[in-house]
């Protein structure tokens, strides 16, 4: 088995997973008052310390939820909310078109039932927003935005964002900046202190964390609106009761992903080369997707655009040999959609369906590696008899 | 077991799920058998509706998703694949140009022929599987030659070797039926899969035409073609009512004439004839209605074509009883002689031959003669 689709979820670290287990048998509902709730306590604000150190936050702009998903919703919704509740004017919401769902359906969502006017900021072949593009946006009228989202590093073809930059232009113009950096996280530096943001996703299951736990990163000057009313946990931005394992889990995994950065960086990063490099041999007229530049894109990603293929087919005939990768694009209803984020890089709708992201891991090795060598030339000639259907 | 799933050397096979019971079951038989099964699930509407309303209609995203989990349930890899393309140009406009020219097309012989039998074949082959595997109920026989014969399902009651009628011997070779040889019930094909573990087990069966998920074709094709008001006329030509599309019309249909005084001997009138070409629609009584002949084009071949005229029995209809014919190949196209007049026989449908229980060949029904003289 090779297993590389890390960006779609990481085996858990054993550190994350003993974490985790060893929470388990615990009783106690962080918010109580007796032993048992001081003691569930102790261990989430340790946990929100150790994540805050990882991220370069406060403790205090931790704001645990159930997942990047979660977090990204809560970030581009209740910043809306609250900035349009502050000032009626402020309906604009700015966002990159290469975004995940969990960003792009929930600001086309604010348009559709919430009265915004949802702006797709341009991006380069490589799908980068530009500063100045950002600021072009803004300056048409400052006074009616009311957030700017642009993800840290984009999970389909791997191209990190400046996100400094960006979040320079908006503090200009004194406007939130939200950043996805689901991947980013344990891949590229990331600081929130330093970023300039206002608010920043991260993700338990990417950083071999458990599933359904993340955090967003949030200013203490911003109060959204919640998404999740009720027992006023966490800041009043994010109701319910703290789930107490996946949050220790989660903060050993953080902890690790930013002491692992730059042997990921390195090591990974050299495997991701390798890879590349083998796919480029085995079909030397392969596009490789986002930004070449090693600084430009995250170390663990390598996108394939395979000219006069499906995508559908390649997944298939390499799954068949144990190879387990994505086309990179979402689904509906398991049906692969040519993907949005080649299409906003000026992508041919027709080469766009022929994608395979690779995504590497703590647990890749030089065998995986090997294996696509082997197979991706064979499977590639295979696929374009097929051809599209 | 069937013939072919006997052979000796497991074959890579691509098992067509609907996300019903029986090509479930199929897909679980070949893997059972020891094939080695992929199963897809053809997404055919370019606008899948979230879940499947009564019994008609298939391709909801619900259907995708029990194709999805009867594939977990029997172990097998599952990918949905978008044939919708490919289905609207070569089986719904198909369907649509066929009325609108005063035929009745069987959607669902085109779909095998096209989709199942052909896209969907051709790129299982390409990506390298020997065989595509459905749910169908007939059985493909090899010869000894390495010939291979299509044949009706021992269940005569769920034969569904008409469909299947238009089927070349390469798409054959390449055809498994798991469920061919299967004399059942549909209660047992559902305890069956109930046996398996597959939650499907239970699901009603589909019926009509998948892509018109209400049921109402007439709706479809007034929707899609524009209403156009034209003329019902009798026998000598007496315009007796009016309709708002001939294309929405079957020959030997008799409900929905709205025709508001009665016949002279106070029968029942039906559709004899559509003319397309000057929008009229020609009514009369059910005597009129029988053919003793017909002429049928673009006929296919289940082996050799025969040569020289022969005896056969034919089936008119998916669900029609046999009816004994002569035939014989002139110049590419099929002349055939009842043996009894039939009633009915619509242009558009097809008519497939058979030499007992096997399909000879099928062609698409072009003009009829009727056995009185008439329009």
């Amino acid at each position: 088995m090779a297993y590389l689709d890390h960006a779609a979820t990481t085996p858990m670290l054993p550190e994350a997973v003993e974490a985790l287990t060893a929470q388990l048998s615990v009783t106690g509902n962080a918010s109580s008052l007796h032993a048992a709730g001081r003691r569930a306590r102790r261990t989430v604000e340790e946990a929100r310390e150790t994540l805050a150190e990882a991220l370069g936050a406060r403790p205090s702009e931790v704001v645990f939820t159930s997942g990047g998903t979660e977090a990204d919703n809560l970030a581009v919704k209740g910043l809306y909310w609250a900035r349009r509740d502050a000032d009626p004017a402020r309906t604009r919401v700015l966002a990159s078109p290469v975004e995940h769902h969990a960003v792009l359906d929930a600001v086309h969502w604010l348009g559709e039932h919430e009265g915004a006017t949802v702006e797709y900021l341009p991006v380069d072949s490589y799908g980068r927003v530009h500063p100045d593009v950002l600021r072009e946006a803004i300056a048409r009228n400052p006074d009616d935005v009311a957030l700017a989202t642009v993800m840290w590093a984009n999970n389909e073809i791997g191209t990190v964002m400046a996100v400094r930059e960006l979040a320079d232009v908006t503090a200009e113009f004194g406007i939130p900046l939200h950043a996805d950096a689901v991947q980013a996280f344990g891949q590229v530096p990331v600081d929130f202190t330093a970023s300039g943001l206002a608010a920043m996703t991260v993700s338990g299951h990417k950083i071999g964390g458990p599933y359904g736990i993340g955090a967003l990163l949030l200013g203490r000057e911003y109060t959204p609106v919640p998404v999740l009313h009720g027992g006023g946990q966490e800041r009043h931005v994010r109701s319910g009761t703290l789930d107490v394992p996946a949050i220790a889990s989660f903060a050993v995994a953080g902890r690790l992903a930013a002491e692992q950065r730059e042997w990921f960086a390195r090591e990974i990063g050299a495997l991701r080369d390798d890879l590349v490099d083998a796919v480029r041999a085995a079909v030397p007229d392969a596009i490789l997707g986002g930004d070449p530049a090693t600084g430009g894109r995250l170390p663990a990603n390598a996108h394939f655009t395979f000219p006069g293929c499906e995508g559908d087919s390649l997944l298939l005939l390499l799954d068949a040999q144990g190879i387990e990768c994505s086309t990179g694009s979402a689904c509906t209803a398991g049906v692969a959609q040519p993907s949005h984020v080649l299409l906003a890089t000026g992508a041919d709708p027709d080469l766009a369906r022929g994608t395979l992201r690779f995504s590497l891991g703590h647990t890749s090795t030089e065998a995986d590696v090997e294996a696509v060598a082997k197979a991706i030339g064979p499977a590639v000639e295979r696929a374009r008899t097929a051809g599209l259907t | 077991m069937t013939e072919t799933s006997q052979r000796p050397r497991p074959l890579r096979v691509l098992a067509a799920m609907s996300g019903g019971v029986d090509s479930a079951v199929a897909a679980a038989r070949a893997a059972e058998a020891g094939h080695d099964v992929t199963g897809v699930h053809l997404a055919l509407s370019a606008n899948p509706q979230s879940f499947r309303t009564g019994a008609r209609g298939c391709c909801t995203i619900e259907d995708s998703r029990d194709a999805r989990r009867a594939a977990d349930v029997i172990g097998i890899p599952f990918y949905v694949w978008d044939l919708a393309e490919r289905f609207r140009e070569d089986v719904v406009e198909d369907f649509i140009a066929e009325y609108e020219a005063g035929r009745t097309p069987n959607p669902c012989l085109r779909c095998n022929e096209k989709i199942k039998f052909a896209a969907l074949l051709d790129k299982a082959l390409a990506l390298g599987f020997d065989a595509v595997c459905t749910g169908h109920y007939a059985q493909v026989i090899v010869n000894e030659d390495g010939t291979r014969e299509l044949h009706r399902a021992s269940d005569m009651a769920k034969d569904q070797s008409y469909v299947l009628g238009v089927l070349d011997d390469r798409q054959l070779a390449h055809a498994l039926f798991p469920l061919g040889d299967t004399v059942t019930t549909k209660d047992e094909i559902r305890a069956e899969a109930e046996l398996r573990g597959l939650a499907v087990a239970k699901k009603p069966d589909s019926h009509d035409i998948c892509f018109i998920a209400d049921g109402d074709t007439q709706g479809f094709l007034a929707n899609r073609l524009g209403k156009a008001e034209g003329d019902i006329v009798d026998e000598s030509g007496s315009v007796i009512g009016s309709h708002e599309g001939a294309f929405g019309f079957t020959i030997g249909q008799r409900k929905g004439l709205r025709i508001g005084t009665p016949a002279a001997d106070g029968k029942p009138r039906y559709v004899l004839d559509i003319s397309p070409v000057n929008n009229t629609v020609t009514v009369g009584p059910a005597a009129s209605l029988d053919v003793s002949g017909l002429t049928a084009i673009k006929p296919r071949w289940c082996g050799a074509a025969p040569t020289g005229p022969g005896t056969y029995t034919a089936q008119l209809r998916a669900h029609g009883g046999e009816t004994q014919v002569a035939a014989e190949l002139v110049d590419g196209e099929l002349e055939v002689t009842f043996t009894e007049p039939v009633r009915g026989v619509a242009p558009g449908q097809a008519i497939v031959l058979y030499d007992g229980t096997r399909v000879v060949g099928s062609a698409t029904i072009a003009t009829t003669t009727r056995a009185t003289a008439s329009v």
